[in-house]
């Protein structure tokens, strides 16, 4: 055998998998000792503020088990890395080799759920100090069921800002994309108009724009008919919700804009050429080759934007509107604590989540429908 | 008169680079002329141009006496009598293989769901993929997918058809099926204008074949005269090249 071939084939020896298995059982150590010194001072929290029942402890007993299990895959690191130790000594490589690897997986393993655990006792723990201060400022239990109605109630508010909103936006969102991307010389006064307008509605907080339209208009006397014929026709109190939707729906429809148009960019120009070889108009063209494509693909920053926009509505509290967020301040303020405000928290997150599932199926169906074999 | 005039046309991109240099070709009722030419000739451009997907800088183009070419012309008309099929096929992936076919003719030519839904899978059946109507065009092979392009120019019952190099982007199993069909409508008397790297095929199907060579057409002729007995020395080099390459 050459010096050239021996260098290739020199086998690679396993780095030592002990130190990391070593540093896995610790790390189940700690972590088992950190959970039973919290979950103590959970049960302590609990008889000092009398809330200590039986199955209390057996709950806290059942939970204190639970890190134990950390230290199955650390023992199993543990197992590996001696045994890969002894194969090294017999001098089966190979063997060692797999022992390393399937060791300091089940280390490595160990080691992340010590982190994770770790992270959950460190937040336990900032709930319950000071005597359960941070607890009962945010998560007061009895106040939060007994608010929740009310809370609840004004959230459909907030509901009802979006789903409005979000309806106007998808529409106006789609003119001043189109509008701004009109061909040819007669187009451009609409081009700069719609520029003009995704710049000055991108760049103003969405504060800014609700406080002036929620307060500005009414104040100037222009809308004084509309609140008319609103009132005359729905029987209509409160504007603000109308402007509270006027105002969102010209900002995300900036914002939507943007959206639309790096879609319709998306979409080859390959496909514009072909459809408007056929006969189409720019119009037609739009309509039903570009738009319909760009749609699809735009599904999950639009959702972005509306979850954005969503989460927006609580701002509508600065011109006065009842939603969720002004109804939980007004209960904070009356009983000095924040809970009522966590459960808006929580709602706002219950909306989020679902959207964003449906979304991935929409988008898995549309796949599977246009490439699926057939 | 010609059926299709092409005049001195010339095209320019940005003042510097032009592709077209003073065109000058004629297409007769009923004719298969085939272009000829170098890859960046301009072969491509010139078909552009005919239907106005590309504007012309100098020249015009006149179809059965009447100019369609510069200001004024209403292309969307223009473009029902003149249909283009492309390289790359360019389907609209988020529709049917019918709804392909059937979307001009139902919103250009307004005719009724039911009535374009008939002209289209007739013209399936032509391009024998009628099983095909409710597929989508990614669930098609590239000849299918050509075959349903060509189709789908058909719907709009053009008078002169510009294929643009319609089998360039096909694996070779695949062109003859391609080919067939543009063979059939050579025989039923379709005025054709095709680009094409198929010598063989201009060869057997065309009236006429111009060779363009550097934004002009250097020789023109009947197949015989170009591929047998080529004048032009440009003309003599081109098709060696081509023998070399046993694409002929």
């Amino acid at each position: 055998m050459t010096d050239r071939e021996s260098r290739f084939r020199a086998p690679s020896i396993p780095r030592d998998a002990l130190p990391l298995a070593i540093a896995g059982i610790v790390a189940a150590l700690l972590v088992a000792l950190t959970c039973a010194s919290v979950l103590w001072q959970v049960r302590e929290a609990l008889v000092a503020t009398k809330n200590h029942t039986g199955w209390m402890d057996a709950l806290l007993i059942v939970v204190g088990v639970l890190p134990l299990a950390l230290f199955i895959p650390a023992t199993r690191g543990l197992q590996l890395a001696i045994a890969a130790r002894r194969s090294l000594w017999r001098k089966d490589l190979i063997a060692a080799r797999v022992l390393t690897s399937h060791s300091n997986s089940s280390s490595w393993f160990s080691l992340g759920y010590a982190v994770f655990a770790l992270i959950v006792a460190a937040l336990v723990w900032f709930l319950i100090a000071n005597n359960v201060a941070v607890g009962s400022t945010f998560f007061n239990l009895p106040l939060i069921f007994e608010s929740f109605g009310l809370v609840a109630r004004a959230f459909l508010t907030n509901v009802l800002i979006f789903t409005i909103a979000e309806v106007l936006i998808l529409v106006w969102a789609l003119i001043v994309a189109v509008a701004r991307m009109i061909p040819g010389k007669a187009g451009q006064p609409i081009r700069l108009l719609s520029t003009i307008y995704t710049d000055a509605f991108r760049g103003l907080p969405s504060i800014i724009t609700i406080y002036l339209i929620g307060f500005g208009l009414p104040l100037t006397g222009l809308t004084a008919p509309l609140e008319e014929f609103l009132t005359r026709t729905f029987g209509l109190q409160d504007f603000t919700v109308i402007w509270a939707i006027m105002a969102l729906t010209l900002t995300y429809g900036a914002y939507v804009a943007e959206v639309y148009r790096a879609g319709i960019d998306s979409i080859h120009p390959s496909q514009t050429m072909a459809a408007r070889s056929l006969g189409l108009s720019f119009a037609q063209t739009m309509r039903f080759v570009i738009i319909p494509q760009a749609i699809r693909r735009i599904i999950p920053p639009l959702l972005n934007d509306f979850i954005g926009l969503q989460k927006d509505t609580a701002l509508v509290a600065v011109i006065g509107t009842i939603d969720a967020f002004n109804q939980a301040k007004i209960l904070a303020s009356n009983r000095f604590n924040l809970s009522t405000v966590t459960t808006v928290a929580f709602l706002f997150i219950a909306i989020t989540i679902p959207q964003a599932r449906w979304v991935d199926r929409l988008l898995e169906r549309d796949a599977k429908r246009t490439r699926g074999a057939k | 008169m010609s059926f299709l005039e092409i005049r001195n046309v010339v095209k320019k991109y940005d003042e510097t680079v032009t592709v077209l240099k003073g065109i000058n070709l004629n297409v007769e009722e009923h004719q298969v002329v085939c272009l000829i030419g170098p890859s960046g000739c301009g072969k491509s451009t010139l078909l552009r141009c005919i239907n106005g997907l590309e504007d012309i800088t100098e020249g015009e183009i006149r179809i059965n006496d009447d100019r369609v070419s510069g200001a004024g012309v209403d292309v969307n008309r223009l473009r029902r009598d003149v249909g283009i099929v492309f390289q790359s096929f360019n389907l609209f992936p988020h529709m049917s293989v019918l709804d392909n076919i059937t979307l001009a003719p139902r919103q250009v030519l307004r005719l009724s769901k039911r009535e374009a839904e008939a002209r289209g899978m007739e013209l399936l059946k032509r391009v024998k993929l009628e099983q095909k109507a409710k597929s989508f065009p990614d669930q098609l092979s590239g000849g299918q997918q050509q075959r349903v392009a060509i189709a789908r120019a058909l719907a709009m019952e053009p008078m002169v058809m510009l294929l643009d190099e319609i089998t360039s982007a096909l694996d070779p199993e695949l062109v003859a099926e391609v080919l067939d069909l543009v063979r059939e409508l050579a025989s039923e008397g379709m005025t054709m204008l095709l680009a094409t790297h198929e010598m063989g095929f201009a060869r057997e199907v065309s009236s006429k074949v111009a060779f363009l060579f550097e934004g002009v057409v250097h020789e023109e002729g009947p197949p015989e005269q170009i591929f047998g007995n080529p004048t032009e020395e440009r003309t003599r080099g081109f098709l060696k090249k081509i023998i070399e390459a046993g694409r002929m």
